[in-house]
């Protein structure tokens, strides 16, 4: 028997299929580009003095507004599992003329239980000298996790807060006219951790003024439906894994696996000699 | 050709996936809160004899300060209430004693009669003394109490001249009324002194400073103020005393919660959390007064025996106006079930099956603040408490299941390595079986 000349073809496709098919494999890093407006956007002229008056933006929404030295200047945005945010503002500082020293300028980011968050990369605190014109901040944050447990610090959709402000400025440069402009800028990637799992409820703070209830708190009645959910089911040994990509990538793959079964079965297979 | 066929199945997989990791939640809607009050603002101007300086561009401040609040009435939104109070506008004699009881309302808090106010302003001159504390105070009684924050707008150029009371002090004594007062200050050419106490009655309210050199500042400022109070007037938080044990502490419902803490104290609260359910809180502190450089604050929720739950903290040093952190809390599943288990005692009796107690959960919030020398401690520090109760979530499980392309290939070489090898040996096989 010789050696079918057709299935060589074949192989030659199978292997050039895997290299493409790894070659999609490798991940694109994030990159931690500027952020840049999105086009039409309009550009917010406010901000807000504290976590409850912050002014609302968007990602790739630009703000420029007008404020004094010392002033802290809230914004706030909302984040979807999965995205990375980069805050990138740039302060207009008064004339060198009316400047005494070295200021040290920094954007924070607290989550909706304005818990602090890490920035990952880009000068968070730089300090601006007595000369400068303006100082450039950078600030990127890691990506926004599905679910954390509770006692993580995790960043969690919801809510952020963005607050701008200078952490040592010379006593004399208070309450001189400064500039900022401010850009967030978002990167989606559905890609999320942990896989499957999700937050019954973002992030978002409560804002109305709460109720201080009378007497004793264990008296109140408690909620009806949760307390009836202790039901046994079929199959309830059986830990199903919650319903998440995972489920369509591996049938997706069990299902390719069988085809190259399949093809492979083929190749081996001696070329019928028709007629 | 088939694989080809599988192919767009995988992406509709994917797609499909997408789909499900949901759409990105709202903002906390300010609709929600929409105030019943419009938004008040009061400006409070100087003028005092110093202001008859001729300074700003070569002429005098208070004509610069007249025609930068006509521009702001001018340009005044229609839903904003605005008052207009002067301080020492009539008395020119020498008795410190009149002088510095000399402030009144020009225009009353309310919708604007723009002629009326601007013929009101143009009758100004330039006359007495300088009673800050006391405009303050009138100033926040013309605004009255209601359940939104109010705006005092502080326009002057020279230092208080009647102290005491210290303007700074008043400041601090109205934030901690209750309600909630900001008081944005400008200084109009100041000099250092008039700078570090416009910076430290808008420090104690949360408010800013800024100093104006010339009619422009000044009006773009006050401008911004007066939009920003209408743009971000809230619904004044509630007001709470926490105490300094769990046992006797305040029980508080979702929503905001304000309250005042002084250094080294702790303040207890407890809220009921209904099994399934989820505890956020996040608390922040406010520097209002000149403090040492290193500061914490830590919020700890705990049992009603005293075990910590969890525990949220943070810590800064330098400027900053406040300082916060915020925790989460959901009794784990694991917990319920060995109470159960201890509830039945070994007997399998439905008897004991009864409706979950909610548990009451205990938070104290306390801080490492400490003051400078002269920094009083009273009244506290501004705290704010945010308390939400929301569905419990609870840990996902996917185990035994894989994603990613890699695992894509490593599925079809596995699947075509083994493809050709049965392929192989059952020719191998037919051909054994064909030679015998």
């Amino acid at each position: 028997m010789t050696m079918p000349k057709a299935p060589i073809s074949a192989r030659r496709a199978a292997v050039l299929l895997a290299a493409a098919g790894f070659a999609v494999a490798l991940p694109a890093a994030a990159s931690a580009e500027t952020p840049t407006p999105s086009p039409g956007a309009a550009t917010v002229n406010k901000a807000g003095t504290s976590f409850l008056t912050a002014a609302g933006i968007s990602p790739g929404q630009p703000v420029r507004v007008g404020a004094s030295v010392g002033d802290y200047l809230y914004w706030s945005f909302t984040a979807a599992a999965g995205d990375t945010h980069h805050v990138a503002a740039t302060v207009s500082l008064p004339a060198a003329a009316s400047r005494k020293g070295d200021s040290t300028w920094t954007v924070e980011v607290f989550d909706g239980l304005r818990r602090r968050q890490a920035c990952v990369a880009g000068a968070q605190t730089p300090v601006a000298s007595k000369s400068a014109a303006t100082v450039e901040l950078d600030c990127e944050l890691r990506q926004v996790r599905s679910w954390a447990e509770p006692w993580s610090g995790d960043p969690l959709p919801g809510t952020y807060y963005v607050r701008l402000s200078g952490i040592e400025l010379p006593e004399q440069e208070l309450g001189l006219p400064i500039e900022v402009s401010l850009l967030v800028g978002v990167e989606s990637d559905g890609d999320t951790e942990p896989e499957g799992g999700n937050l019954k409820e973002p992030l978002v703070p409560a804002v109305n003024p709460g109720k201080v209830l009378a007497g004793d708190p264990t008296a109140s009645t408690p909620d009806p439906a949760a307390a009836g959910d202790e039901e046994d089911g079929w199959f309830d040994w059986v830990r199903w894994p919650s319903l998440s990509s995972r489920w369509y990538w591996t049938i997706g793959g069990g299902i390719l696996a069988a085809v190259a079964g399949v093809v492979g079965f083929a190749l081996t297979r001696p070329r019928q000699r028709v007629g | 050709m088939m694989i080809k066929r599988r192919i767009p199945i995988v992406l509709l997989g994917l797609s499909a996936a997408l789909t499900t990791l949901g759409v990105p939640p709202a903002h906390a809607d300010e609709h929600e809160t929409e105030p019943v009050e419009p938004p008040k603002v009061e400006l409070v101007l100087d003028v005092s004899g110093s202001m008859r300086a001729k300074d700003v561009g070569g002429r005098s401040r208070i004509a610069v300060a007249q025609e930068a609040f006509n521009d702001v009435v001018d340009a005044l939104p229609e839903t904003t209430d605005l008052g207009i109070r002067v301080l020492g506008a009539t008395y020119g004699g020498d008795d410190k004693k009149l002088g510095c009881q000399d402030t009144q309302q020009l225009v009353p808090v309310g919708p604007v009669d723009r002629v009326k106010a601007k013929n009101a302003i143009a009758t100004l001159r330039p006359t007495g003394f300088t009673p800050v504390g006391l405009a303050l105070r009138e100033a926040a009684k013309d605004l009255g109490t209601g359940e939104t924050t109010r705006r005092i707008v502080l326009i002057t150029d020279g230092e208080d001249t009647c102290a005491p009371p210290d303007p700074c002090e008043v400041a601090r004594e109205l934030a901690a009324q209750g309600t909630h007062l900001v008081v944005d200050t400008l200084g109009l050419i100041p000099d250092e002194k008039v700078r570090k106490q416009l910076v430290c009655i808008a420090s104690a309210t949360g408010g800013t400073y800024t100093s104006a050199q010339s009619k422009e500042d000044l009006t773009r400022r006050i401008k911004q103020i007066v939009e920003r109070a209408k743009d971000t007037h809230t619904k004044t938080p509630a007001k709470v005393a926490g105490t300094d044990v769990c046992a006797k502490a305040p029980v508080l419902t979702p929503g905001v919660y304000t309250d005042r803490e002084r250094f080294e104290e702790h303040r207890w609260y407890r809220i009921p959390v209904q099994p399934g359910q989820e505890l956020r809180a996040s608390v922040s502190i406010g520097l209002d007064r000149p403090l040492n450089r290193d500061y914490g604050v830590l919020l700890r929720a705990t049992a009603t025996d005293g075990r910590e739950l969890v525990r949220g903290n943070d810590a800064g040093s330098g400027r900053t106006d406040v300082l916060s952190t915020g925790l989460r809390w959901s009794a784990a599943e694991d917990d319920e079930d060995e109470v159960e288990d201890d509830d039945k005692g070994g007997l399998f009796t439905d008897s004991t099956e009864k409706a979950p107690e909610p548990a009451v959960v205990c938070l104290v919030v306390s801080n490492s603040f400490s003051a400078k020398a002269g920094a009083g401690q009273a009244p506290g520090m501004p705290l704010e408490l945010t308390i939400d109760l929301v569905d419990a979530s609870p840990a996902p499980n996917s185990p035994g299941l894989g994603r990613g392309w890699v695992l894509l290939g490593v599925l079809i070489l596995a699947g075509l390595l083994s493809g050709l090898i049965v392929g192989w040996l059952t020719r191998w096989w037919v051909a054994v079986w064909r030679t015998r």
